[in-house]
């Protein structure tokens, strides 16, 4: 049987992998091959090297750090953790920073979930317009409007108060929401929608019971987002407050004193501020680059 | 998606539409009534029409700070765009290193824009920062507070080491979109490398690239706390932005008239631009739903 199929004889199928290796050997030599992983390397290097640094001088005495050039603290000490931890105004300056966050997201995120549905189901007079309107608030500098919200929030009794900076903080963070969420939105096929209609579901119960779990990855994106911007925003901020609900960023100025910068502790309230960016980008890992294409890949 | 005209929708919109113009048009409007007035006190003020505005668009300070932002802000986008796209093609695709290099990638969008100018700080001091200190070892006299150049060199690497990533993220979820038979298909064809990326991976970028580019731009004209804290605006005024320049003139000199026409000359030359990029995204949708993909 077997010999009257027709088959390649060996010779001729060694030379051919042969062939094919060399080949293959030609085309991506060994220090190619290690290039993208090189280049890596060094980009995260540079991403790393000045937090590094940021880091190893949190935890150096303020003697070491001005005493001369070390690469690592040789001598290690928790103080300016401590210092921050049991300082009211330090670790107050977290706790109102978290506080207007978290409002924020939580009145974003309310508003924006209908918006961005009418945005990507519906044509409305005026759509369009609107959503350029919005998209224009996300570029107004914060700086423009610093002035008259500090008039506003003042006159309205709102002026150092947790809530002030969280609704500041809409101006660009419910456009934002409104865009992302609209974009994951648009990936969930109409037909659900109407199916859900015809089986009898009311508008809330569909949108809740249903809608809102099928993009729930796209809100934990657009959280994740509310979190970011809300978190590194300080102008506003700080602008905002005086001693009630004063951010992190307006203590950290505290720390350049008459006799110079308390260089040690500057250090590790910075180290403080990036942990809970880290805690936060750790949940939403999977989906955060489909976030930072505003859900439209 | 074949969308329904409904006005109805208007009441889905209604609770953001009341939030957001209680913080836009309400201090917009503050800004547009300072701008055409000359206020003493609460009770007295002048109409002055558009004098406040002749006199800022004519003030050399802040042509000069126009200008310096236009050049930080193509600086910045043609050095940080080809960059991103470069880290997105050798950001690794699966296994723990993607989820590794995806979390450090983005941690510098993520810590917040004052403590960024502080890190910088630290790190360039000649006294007490690596980068400082090791850039006087090598023999180079670099101090960011003397030199204009250095200064501005320092400002566009942190900016660049800031927002890369931004870039660099949104590249790679633009890639993640591409489907492997994609690659196979070029594969078969023995195409090279430069040509998988010309005419397989940059058209799939194009649409991410602009909401980056438009992003990028954005962000950039509006920078303040970063160089405020890391140059404090100078060697001089060498490194004042518009946005350091306007909070001055609105918070430290109170000069109400000139800093409200100021801010909306700065608001619509941003709206501007978006507004170029934003009409780009629009149409490519357009055309991307007409050829049915």
């Amino acid at each position: 049987m077997t010999d009257s199929m027709p088959h390649t004889p060996t010779a001729v199928r060694q030379r051919a992998a042969a062939a094919d290796a060399s080949r293959r050997r030609k085309s991506r030599s060994a220090p190619l091959r290690w290039r993208p992983k090189m280049l890596m390397g060094l980009y995260l290097l540079f991403v790393l090297l000045p937090i590094y640094w940021l880091l190893n001088m949190s935890f150096q005495s303020n003697t070491e750090i001005l005493g001369g050039l070390t690469l690592w603290p040789k001598d290690f000490t928790f103080e300016h953790y401590g210092k921050i931890f049991t300082t009211s105004t330090w670790y107050m300056g977290y706790l109102n920073s978290i506080a207007y966050v978290v409002m924020n997201m939580f009145i974003s995120i309310l508003v924006a979930l209908p918006a961005a549905y009418a945005f990507s189901r519906y044509k409305f007079i005026g759509d369009k317009h609107l959503f350029f309107w919005l998209l224009t608030n996300l570029m107004a500098p914060p700086a423009v409007f610093l002035l008259p919200y500090f008039q506003l929030y003042y006159t309205v009794g709102l002026f150092d108060t947790h809530i002030a900076v969280a609704l500041a903080h809409c101006l660009f963070n419910i456009p934002l929401a409104i865009w992302i969420l609209e974009g994951f939105m648009s990936g969930v096929p109409k037909e659900i929608d109407e199916t859900a209609f015809i089986d009898g579901y009311s508008f809330p119960k569909f949108f809740i019971k249903i809608f809102i779990p099928m993009i729930s990855s796209g809100i934990g994106v657009t959280l994740f987002f509310l979190f970011m911007f809300s978190w590194v925003e300080l102008l506003l901020a700080s602008t905002l407050t005086s001693t009630g609900a004063q951010p992190i960023a307006s203590v950290m100025t505290s720390t350049s004193t008459a006799s110079g910068i308390d260089w040690g502790t500057l250090a590790a309230a910075g180290v403080l501020t990036i942990l809970p960016g880290i805690l936060v980008v750790y949940f939403v890992r999977n989906h955060i680059a489909k976030g930072f294409a505003l859900g439209r890949t | 998606m074949n969308k329904v005209y409904d006005n109805k929708a208007w009441w889905l919109i209604l609770p953001m539409l009341v939030l957001v113009a209680f913080s836009a048009i309400i201090p917009l409007m503050t800004v547009v009534n300072y701008s055409v007035q000359d206020v003493f006190d609460a009770n007295t003020r002048f109409f002055t029409g558009t004098e406040w505005f002749a006199q800022m668009l004519n003030d050399p300070t802040l042509q000069a700070a126009l200008l310096r932002q236009f050049a930080f802000s193509m600086t910045v986008l043609a050095i940080e765009v080809p960059l991103g796209i470069g880290i997105a093609l050798i950001m690794p695709k699966k296994g723990w290193q993607a989820s590794v290099v995806l979390i450090l990638v983005t941690l510098p969008l993520l810590i917040p824009w004052n403590v960024v100018g502080s890190i910088w700080q630290i790190f360039t001091r000649g006294d007490i920062g690596l980068m400082g200190w090791g850039l006087r070892e090598l023999g180079y006299g670099y101090n960011i507070t003397r030199s204009t150049v250095d200064a501005w060199g320092t400002i566009i690497l942190m900016d660049v080491w800031h927002w890369t990533p931004l870039i660099a993220l949104l590249c790679y979820s633009g890639l993640r979109s591409i489907p492997e038979a994609y690659y196979q298909a070029a594969r078969i064809d023995r195409a090279s490398k430069w040509s998988v990326f010309r005419y397989i991976q940059l058209p799939k970028l194009t649409n991410v690239l602009v909401i980056g580019v438009l992003l990028r731009f954005m962000h950039s004209f509006m920078i303040y706390a970063e160089p405020f804290v890391l140059t404090g605006g100078g060697p001089g005024s060498s490194t004042t932005f518009l946005s350091q320049s306007l909070t001055t003139m609105a918070i430290g000199q109170q000069d109400l008239g000139p800093s409200a026409a100021f801010s909306l000359i700065y608001f619509l030359i941003i709206l501007l631009v978006s507004w170029v990029f934003y009409t780009a995204i629009m149409n490519m949708q357009k055309e991307k739903q007409e050829e049915g993909i």
